[in-house]
């Protein structure tokens, strides 16, 4: 019931199914596309390996900028860079870029539509140990109010490479959010990938009774939810969104009217986030009952990534309730 | 040194006097804007666009253009009235500043006016930016690029953390193709800037920051042209030019007031500082 149309890993429900950290799907991409891309430049801030930029810069040392623990310069001499033809691609946690840069990235960035594609790992809380301070739970809802950006949240790591080799072929500036633990492999190399669409990733062969529209680390508890909905004769089918600017609204429609239910999932606070603006979507075109899962007006805290997907209601248990909730309020 | 010629000399004074001129017609048809800065940076705006720049009005964005970065993007009056008067665009069109429909924005705004280098008023990320484009055009033509790089910032944006942060990165880069002009007026919206936030020693501090720092009048032309002319023989650092100047020049009751930082003159304070251009510079 995967949606074998996109070649999706079929090994997705094994116990041994293959993990990566997106952020070394991000460094890869980042290689390949500069391998064709001259004008394409890295810049990090003193971080290179835990976001993966040293791939990049070990191999093109001489298109690599290292600007130190300093954030706002980070984007502001990216949005120079972008401003004589470069493409460059500035990494740092997300925290801090776009979290203490967001102005620069806005006024030099957005609003200059200058093509500076923004990289910022360790979102969400299964950063884990590192506590509160450094799960970035507010990003998407930082980055999409500005006109003229683009988001992408990939799935998997896989996902993560080929959103990068996209953002550097389109002149738009582009946030990329990137988990910091290892995930599991949910699409393959022969997934298609397009920015702005969205995709079925799992669908039981009869009428959707519920719709997940899910982002980013959550897919695969989305998928495993709906897989167990499936086993017990419930037909739930889940949606990845990787672009949540620009949104694949016909997607998001279309989903709707077939389930006539959506639960939205993501690893983000939920006022402001993906599922607000999936929300914003379904009610000025086809409202319809709707339960949020993120996280709930509350910042993060250390502990293992299952420990606080427990503590912060993120696990498969919480989508199912989510769905058999809604389920129940439909008309 | 370089010396001016006499007629080149008297030929900056009269461009500069227009572009004061302009400034306070255009800010008196807006009925608001920043009067101070601008009137201070006209002699160093002159001496740019019609001394040292190496660009092309009738092909604003040709490829080999020096870059000229604004960062204090509020005292834009003089930076449009510079463009007009090089005959980027009619002078009739600075009457449109700050109008809805203008390409004359608030503050400067490349969506209206593509052919700025960038989009600029929030204080503290002008440097940054030009330390950016530097870099990009030492990666393509490497450390003799013929390109020259110049960023105007204010003295009150070195509160802002930004500039510090693109200052270590342009050392560290050593982008001897980057000049950045202070405009040191010792102003800012609440008052001087050593009561605001002391900026002295500032040469030092610049120098500590490992550029080339020179201290000149800002309204004497020979020390402009020769400031630009050093920064430019200097090899491995960029350069720093603190440019001592009066905000509200030209203008007396305008001189050295940080009331006049942030308003616009009315149509009779108009009409007595274009006066006095007009005479003081017969």
């Amino acid at each position: 019931m995967l949606n074998q149309n996109i070649k999706l890993n079929t090994k997705i429900f094994s116990e041994n199914v293959e993990k990566e950290t997106a952020r070394k799907g991000f460094g890869e991409g980042l290689v390949i596309a500069a391998d064709k891309d001259k004008k394409i430049v890295g810049l990090c801030a003193d971080l290179n390996e835990s976001t993966f930029m040293h791939l990049f810069a070990n191999k093109y040392p001489e298109r690599f900028i290292q600007v130190g623990v300093a954030e706002q310069n980070l984007v502001t001499v990216a949005s120079g860079l972008a401003a004589m033809g470069k493409i460059p691609f500035a990494s740092s946690y997300a925290m801090f870029s776009p979290g203490r840069n967001w102005e620069q990235v806005r006024t030099t960035i957005a609003l200059n539509n200058q093509p500076v594609k923004i990289v910022g790992s360790h979102v969400g809380v299964s950063v884990g140990a590192d506590g509160g301070t450094h799960q970035m739970l507010e990003d998407i809802a930082l980055m999409r109010i500005l006109p003229n950006m683009v988001i992408l949240s990939p799935c998997d790591a896989i996902e993560a490479k080929k959103a990068t080799i996209e953002a550097a072929k389109i002149n738009k500036p582009v946030y990329i959010r990137l988990p910091r633990d290892k995930t599991p492999l949910i699409t393959t190399e022969e997934t298609p990938f397009e920015i702005g669409k969205a995709q079925i990733f799992f669908a039981p062969p009869m009428q959707a009774q519920a719709g997940i529209i899910v982002t980013g680390s959550m897919v695969y508890n989305a998928i495993i939810a709906a897989q167990k909905f499936a086993e017990k004769g419930i037909s739930v089918k889940v949606l990845n969104i990787s672009s949540i600017r620009p949104l694949d609204f016909e997607s998001i429609i279309s989903i709707a009217k077939e389930a006539g239910v959506i639960v939205s999932v993501e690893e983000h606070q939920i006022v402001g986030g993906f599922g607000s603006a999936v929300a914003e979507v379904l009610v000025q075109n086809y409202p319809v009952p709707m339960e949020l899962i993120g996280v709930h007006d509350k910042f993060g805290q250390s502990g293992t990534p299952s420990e606080l997907a427990e503590h912060y209601h993120l696990n498969v248990q919480d989508i199912e309730k989510a769905v058999e909730k809604v389920m129940a309020r439909k008309k | 040194m370089v010396q001016i010629n006499e007629e080149k000399l008297k030929w900056l004074e009269e461009k500069a006097r227009d572009i004061r001129i302009s400034i306070i017609e255009m800010l008196v048809e807006a009925e608001s804007g920043h009067s101070a800065g601008a009137l201070g940076m006209a002699d160093i705006f002159a001496t740019l666009y019609f001394y040292i720049l190496r660009h092309d009005p009738t092909n604003p964005l040709w490829e080999g253009r020096d870059r000229l970065i604004l960062s204090n993007g509020h005292i834009c009056p003089v930076l449009y009235a510079s463009l007009a008067h090089s005959g980027y665009f009619p002078l009739e069109e600075l009457k449109t500043l700050r109008k809805f429909g203008s390409r004359l924005q608030g503050h400067p705004d490349r969506r209206f006016l593509q052919f700025l280098e960038t989009t600029s008023g929030p204080l503290g990320l002008g440097l940054s930016q030009a330390v950016g484009m530097c870099l990009a055009d030492r990666i393509d033509n490497g450390k003799y690029s013929a390109k020259q790089f110049y960023c105007i910032i204010s003295d009150g944006e070195l509160d802002e953390g930004n500039t510090w942060e693109g200052m270590m990165l342009g050392a560290k880069e050593k982008l001897q193709n980057l000049t950045v002009i202070i405009d040191r007026n010792n102003i800012q919206i609440n008052g001087f800037t050593e009561n605001i936030m002391p900026l002295e020693p500032l040469k030092e501090k610049c120098e500590a920051f490992n550029w080339h720092v020179q201290a000149i009048n800002g309204h004497n032309f020979h020390e402009i042209v020769n400031a630009v002319k050093e920064a430019q023989a200097v090899f491995n650092k960029p350069s720093i030019i603190i440019a001592n100047t009066i905000p509200g020049k030209g203008v007396s009751f305008m001189e050295n007031k940080y009331e006049w930082h942030g308003k616009a003159p009315n149509k009779e304070e108009g009409g007595k500082a274009v006066e006095e251009l007009r005479k003081n510079n017969a």
